[in-house]
């Protein structure tokens, strides 16, 4: 909590916070002292919260009119999209906004990957993210296997399907997750009860995911420690809440755009048919932000190891911590780091286009070849580096490059331009 | 706290322990169990198709227990080419004999090995089925000959009920 002893003005307030100290809470939040020059890639912890909130609360409406049974399923989507009053905006908020969410998170990724933020003393915060990002994955694929359509079906028959690679105990896991002998109705009305969960869950990780953060307070781009006050720090509010409130309002024309000028563009045709188990649509493809670890599955002409490297390549994220061997945090003071980071996110980008195209000839290959780098990055690059980087002298403080007479005045300058 | 010994609060601290998992774990199962298939789908384990409709050539697909399963009325050809087929070029070594005890007939679940998907008949570089999910080939017995499913189509368990009716399950 707060350095200072916070006190109430008020009588009642002192009486209130003596019994339950949420007044201290919120002037903790709102004095949560923060560095000074943070930079819009910090904005997204704050739009994330946001697209959890809009999609909790666009579910919990949506849920009001869903039908989880396989017979009437798709019925009820098409009848909340004609019938019911604003429900084609709630769908395709809800349904653009799961969108909206990932591409958020893969930015707050990135950032921590580039400033360093997952390392020491910031281990826990990173785990905790990355098992949000998992309930996250978990949550958008049973909510597409809702509306029951093609792609719903057979998205849910390949996914549940990655168990049976398990040896000896796969096709009973299968049958189980089922709860028959293929998806049906079983299937869906527990995924319609996990589904609803999962949010809640993700909500309750999110706050331990603040408060992780709240014990050594933010990272920063220059990715030095620094005092708490001090002047290399401004108060949460008003300064960040500004911030974070302009960059969510850029945010939202994004996400607005998508609702009301494309709102099936993210989404596949296949998915306004409705289920049909005789019947597999031609080319299956995940969401977009799958794609990557759908082109890691596909790249592996082995049915178990495939899996296996798929679900390696999200775990891998959660001992990044210790690959990374290098003290120094931001990318701004490492060269070499910087160079590779790039390659990584052209490696990701490249491993998602393949993913939605058909695996074979020169895409196939490709995605092999980008599937060995991503690991290559992480289990060889990045320890390596640590050892053999030679790294730019770091400030002392964040104000120390500012004021001028530094030696890092051209790192600094350097960072600044990269940010716009 | 040095002198390690086993006390009588020890043991009834192992026994209550022990006592609580095996309750705990009677609590888990049901709530593990209740996912697995319910009775009524059990029920339905079996289905009766007539097949006197189909001629030489044809596949019909039915559905069973969710799943299709493909019966296909063999050519000549097709039984030929299943049985020219040597062992050793399988990735699934298995006898077209052993697959379908009446050549004619080839009763199959229609699902690929790999991840599920419903291959396509008359497709593919063995001129059986082709699965359009992940590319797996299938020659004309059902037997995966190119791609990344392991194993040949399944042959569920069936009999022919009189001449022109078949029993799966």
């Amino acid at each position: 909590m707060s350095d200072h002893e916070y006190r109430p003005k008020s009588k009642v307030g002192q009486w209130f916070n003596d019994r339950l100290p949420l007044l201290t809470l919120a002037n903790h939040l709102t004095d949560y002292p923060t560095p000074k020059n943070l930079n819009y890639w910090w904005t997204f912890g704050g739009i994330l919260t946001f697209c959890l909130i809009t999609q909790i609360v666009t579910g919990l409406t949506l849920a009001m009119h869903y039908i989880a049974h396989a017979d009437m399923a798709f019925e009820s989507v098409e009848h909340i999209m004609r019938d019911v009053n604003y429900g084609w905006l709630i769908r395709y908020i809800h349904a653009n906004g799961a969108s909206m969410f990932f591409l958020a998170v893969y930015i707050h990724i990135f950032r921590s990957l580039f400033y360093g933020s997952y390392k020491a003393p910031r281990e826990i915060i990173w785990i905790i993210g990355i098992i949000i990002y998992l309930l996250m994955m978990a949550a958008a694929f049973m909510g597409y296997v809702l509306p029951w359509g093609q792609m719903s079906f057979w998205g849910a028959t390949v996914i549940t399907n990655l168990f049976s690679a398990i040896p000896l105990v796969g096709e009973g896991i299968v049958t189980w997750l089922w709860g028959g002998y293929s998806v049906d109705n079983p299937t869906l009305t527990r995924f319609f009860t996990l589904h609803y969960l999962i949010p809640f869950l993700i909500l309750g990780l999110v706050v331990l995911h603040i408060w992780a953060l709240h014990v050594p307070g933010n990272n920063n781009p220059v990715g030095i420690d620094i005092k708490k006050p001090s002047k290399d720090t401004v108060p949460f509010h008003p300064y960040i809440v500004i911030k974070d409130g302009f960059a969510l309002l850029m945010f939202m024309i994004v996400f607005a755009f998508f609702v009301f000028y494309a709102p099936n563009i993210l989404g596949h045709a296949d998915n306004y048919i409705e289920a049909n188990p005789m019947v597999t649509p031609a080319h299956i493809v995940p969401e977009w932000y799958l794609l990557p670890f759908y082109a890691i599955l596909r790249s592996v002409p082995d049915k178990l190891l495939g899996v296996v490297a798929m679900l390696s390549a999200i775990l891998i994220l959660a001992v990044l911590p210790w690959l990374d061997t290098s003290k120094i945090r931001s990318a701004v003071f490492r060269p070499l780091y910087r160079q590779f980071y790039w390659i990584l996110v052209a490696d990701v980008l490249i491993l998602g286009y393949v993913g939605a195209m058909p695996a074979e000839g020169l895409y196939l290959l490709i995605a092999r070849v980008a599937t060995a780098y991503y690991f290559l990055h992480f289990l060889v690059i990045l320890p390596v580096l640590g050892f053999k980087e030679k790294t730019l002298p770091v400030p002392l403080s964040i104000t120390e490059p500012v004021l001028g007479g530094s030696p890092n005045l051209a790192a600094a300058r350097n960072k600044e331009s990269k940010i716009e | 706290m040095s002198e390690k010994k086993t006390k009588r609060r020890d043991f009834l601290f192992t026994a209550t322990t022990a006592v609580g998992a095996v309750g705990a774990a009677a609590v888990v199962w049901p709530m593990i169990d209740q996912m697995n298939p319910d009775a009524s789908v059990k029920a339905l384990a079996s289905t009766e198709v007539d097949v006197s409709s189909l001629t030489p050539g044809n596949t019909l697909t039915v559905l069973w227990r969710g799943k299709p399963v493909f019966i296909r009325r063999r050519t000549q050809e097709e039984i030929d080419e299943a049985r020219a087929v040597k062992m050793e070029d399988l990735i699934h070594p298995e006898k077209d004999e052993d697959r379908a005890k009446n050549p004619e007939w080839l009763v199959m679940l229609g699902v690929c090995t790999h991840l599920g998907c419903v291959p396509l008949n008359d497709k593919g570089d063995y001129n059986g089925w082709f699965c359009p999910c992940h590319g797996s080939h299938y020659d004309t017995s059902g037997r995966i000959r190119k791609g990344p499913a392991p194993w040949n189509m399944e042959v569920p368990k069936y009999e022919f009920v009189d001449a022109n009716t078949i029993k799966i399950g």
